[in-house]
């Protein structure tokens, strides 16, 4: 038995999956996929291997994709991925997550959520997230009113965490049925002075939890990063020492709950990239009190590119691998949890997303 | 609608009309094909009679409003048509992706 890496990219013009062994040194590319469908998020169940990827087509409407062969071939659904008629309809699928139950889970443009307990086959609308009170008073963040960030607890299929731009963070403890926004400490800077502490409407931009199984959970906000170490019902603010409070991507150490990887840009009105054009991933061991930059093999000097929200995750492991992918489509990885990079993929369309898969095989 | 639509079909069940697919439609089905004949007196029973032969096809072309997708269109007789458009005996259906969707 040999340990492959699988680094799952999601990008405007489809899916691709890029594929090493242990060393993590020789990446094969293969792609694109999902017919260079707009691709927001391509995920991996642990378990079974399965690749699921969603997304949507200005022609063709919103679908998840599936691959039981590692991308060899791939089939798609929208079976039930619809809201009431009547209603907006369901433009684009933006994240997706595997529950402890083996359920399958897609949040969606405009802001819904949606569960899959047949493997992505059909679909059912969970309608209590919409029944919110809050719901008419949702605003679009700069991408659309997207649920992109879409977090399950490992341990309990009840409790759900979705992310939503710009609703916020909302929570739910009873599978979907109810919920309640979580966001107390995190700030709306774009409202009015005194205003900007909200029971929602915060653009958050990437949730994450971190492991061990405690409730800790990490935020990149438009306006700030943010610490809960309760589950989300009280946020404090670790953005001292970071170059920016502006940034899309959070992805956590796979076992050090006080690791954290964030990429910030130079502002939101300063044409979001690199700061100075100069590349850096920075990196907390001790849950944001501290913070360092890591830049050894990322570009310095000219780096005016981006990464989005979902662009950024850790591998499985020992050292952690660290990946991330640009808007102008370079992939960079690390081998040594984010210290030092290589650009394993220069050319590939806009990157949406990035996520691992380590299979013993 | 226009002058083409037809009067109520006289005959039992919907004659054929003659559907042509766009291709990046039709690479989303195995087996489907370019120009398809299906018994239909409207477009939504176009959209059936081709959910029936490739499942998911209506999700494809369709939303939930239900309508037409914003950036399909089909055309008959020259013409935009909608779901509720009838068709006649052998008439010529196009499924057209826009060029705004794309």
């Amino acid at each position: 038995m040999a340990r492959q890496v699988f680094v799952l990219v999601g990008t405007r013009k489809g899916a691709f999956v890029l594929e090493s062994d242990a060393t993590r040194r020789a990446w094969q590319l293969r792609g694109p996929f999902c017919e260079t469908w707009p691709t927001n998020h391509v995920v991996a169940d642990p378990l079974s291997g399965t690749l699921y990827a969603g997304g949507g087509n200005e022609w063709f409407g919103p679908a998840v994709w599936k691959s039981t062969d590692l991308g060899a071939s791939w089939t798609h659904s929208s079976q039930g991925l619809a809201y009431e008629a009547g209603q907006a309809p369901v433009k684009s699928v933006w994240s997706l997550a595997v529950g402890a139950d083996g359920s399958l889970y897609a949040g969606v443009e405009p802001a819904g959520l949606f569960r899959s307990t047949d493997g992505g086959v059909s679909w059912t609308h969970i309608d209590g997230l919409q029944k919110h009170p809050s719901r008419p008073e949702w605003n679009p963040g700069g991408a659309g009113l997207i649920l992109h960030s879409l977090v399950l607890d490992p341990a309990d299929p009840n409790k759900i965490w979705v992310g939503i731009s710009a609703a916020g963070v909302f929570a739910s403890e009873d599978g979907g049925a109810t919920w309640e926004a979580r966001n107390r400490g995190t700030r709306a800077d774009f409202m009015p002075e005194g205003q900007n502490y909200l029971e929602f409407g915060q653009c958050v931009h990437c949730l994450v939890m971190a492991p061990g199984g405690r409730g800790r959970l990490y935020q990149q906000n438009h306006c700030g990063m943010y610490r809960s170490d309760d589950g989300g019902r009280s946020w404090e603010s670790i953005e001292k020492g970071l170059p920016s409070s502006f940034g899309f991507p959070a992805a956590v150490h796979p076992r050090d709950p006080d690791g954290l990887y964030l990429i910030p840009l130079n502002g939101d009105i300063k044409g979001r990239f690199m700061p100075e054009g100069n590349a850096a991933v920075w990196r907390t061991g001790d849950a944001g009190a501290s913070w360092q930059a890591n830049r050894a093999g990322l570009p310095q000097g000219g780096a005016y590119f981006n990464v989005l929200r979902q662009a950024m995750a850790t591998d499985t492991l020992e050292p952690a691998g660290v990946y991330f992918g640009s808007n102008a489509g370079g992939l960079y990885a690390s081998t040594d949890e984010g210290e030092s990079w290589d650009c394993v993929a220069p050319h590939l369309p806009t990157i949406t997303s990035v996520e691992t898969l380590v299979l013993e095989r | 609608m226009g002058g083409q639509e037809p009067a109520a079909a006289s005959h039992d069940g919907p004659a054929p009309v003659l559907v042509r697919l766009p291709p990046h439609l039709v690479v989303l089905f195995p087996g489907a094909d370019r120009l398809v004949p299906v018994n239909a007196s409207s477009v939504a029973e176009m959209v059936d009679g081709l959910d029936a032969l490739w499942p998911g096809m209506r999700e494809r072309i369709c939303d939930e409003t239900p309508a037409i997708r914003r950036h399909i269109n089909v055309f008959v007789a020259g013409r935009r048509a909608r779901l509720s458009t009838l068709l006649a005996p052998g008439a010529d259906v196009f499924v057209i992706t826009a060029i705004s969707g794309g």
